[in-house]
């Protein structure tokens, strides 16, 4: 058996937990205003490749190919009580969908769930090929 | 050493390799139109015994034959449900048939295992 069945599952973990912390920072993020609709917290996606082996195997982990912000466009809103508005009165709120934002957290913890349980059981395999022919 | 553990030897490689190919799917189970694949154990067998199938030449100048091996092995698979994205893992199905691959492993492991012991009964004549 060779190692990498770890690296592969590896590699999932740390796109999954990126996907994870991106999530966190969009729903902490959510209810942030800017006086200017350039300035606003936009939602941040990550953008996954199958990552290719140099061995040229079809065998692939995954790769982050980047980090996307969501281009929606920041809801306007007439607030001219609020320290960021600007003089027409209007502030800019972040354009994060709560909702999406969630199912991508479960999706996100599950598959990070999966690849602990491949690694977990790849390793208990491996520690049984080491003992072979003993006892 | 083959001999030895016969054909649970490379019962065990393919068992290694088609956890390989199974956690990379798992892996890239978000990984938008990524082809989730699998290898066939039938055309691992046909490769394993191509050898026995093919034709004895007599002669130096008779033609080989054909092996029947010419098959890829990794194959892709048909999803039940094809997703929008062009991604085909279908993750619960993929643990599903990773773990039945990790008990085969086993079953292969506790083969060799088994050959080992009875080659130490021999040799130490069961003292």
């Amino acid at each position: 058996m060779s190692f990498s069945t770890f690296d592969i599952a590896g590699s999932a973990l740390s796109a999954q937990s990126l996907r994870l912390n991106l999530t966190a920072s969009n729903l902490a993020n959510m209810h942030n205003v800017a006086g200017d609709a350039a300035a606003v917290y936009r939602a941040r996606h990550a953008v996954f490749q199958a990552a290719s082996d140099p061995f040229g195997s079809a065998l692939a982990g995954v790769n982050v190919l980047g980090v996307v912000a969501s281009d929606a466009p920041p809801i306007e809103r007439y607030d001219p009580g609020n320290p960021q508005a600007n003089e027409q009165g209007l502030v800019y709120a972040s354009s994060v969908n709560a909702m999406e934002e969630m199912a991508n957290m479960i999706s996100a913890s599950r598959s990070y769930q999966s690849s602990l349980e491949v690694i977990d059981t790849a390793k208990q395999l491996m520690l049984r090929t080491l003992s072979l022919g003993q006892g | 050493m083959e001999s030895i553990l016969g054909v649970h030897e490379a019962a065990l490689l393919h068992r290694a390799k088609r956890m390989e190919v199974l956690a990379a799917n798992l892996a890239n189970a978000d990984t938008p139109n990524f082809l989730a694949r699998d290898l066939d154990f039938a055309t691992l067998l046909d490769e394993r015994f191509a050898g026995a199938r093919t034709l004895k030449s007599t002669d130096p100048e008779h033609i080989g034959s054909v092996t029947f091996a010419a098959r890829d092995r990794l194959l892709y698979r048909v999803p039940h449900q094809p997703a929008q994205d062009g991604n085909t893992v279908e993750a619960d199905l993929e643990l599903a048939r990773y773990a039945e691959n990790a008990v085969s492993y086993q079953a292969s492991l506790l083969f060799a295992t088994g050959r080992i012991s009875t080659l130490r009964t021999a040799l130490t004549g069961g003292r």
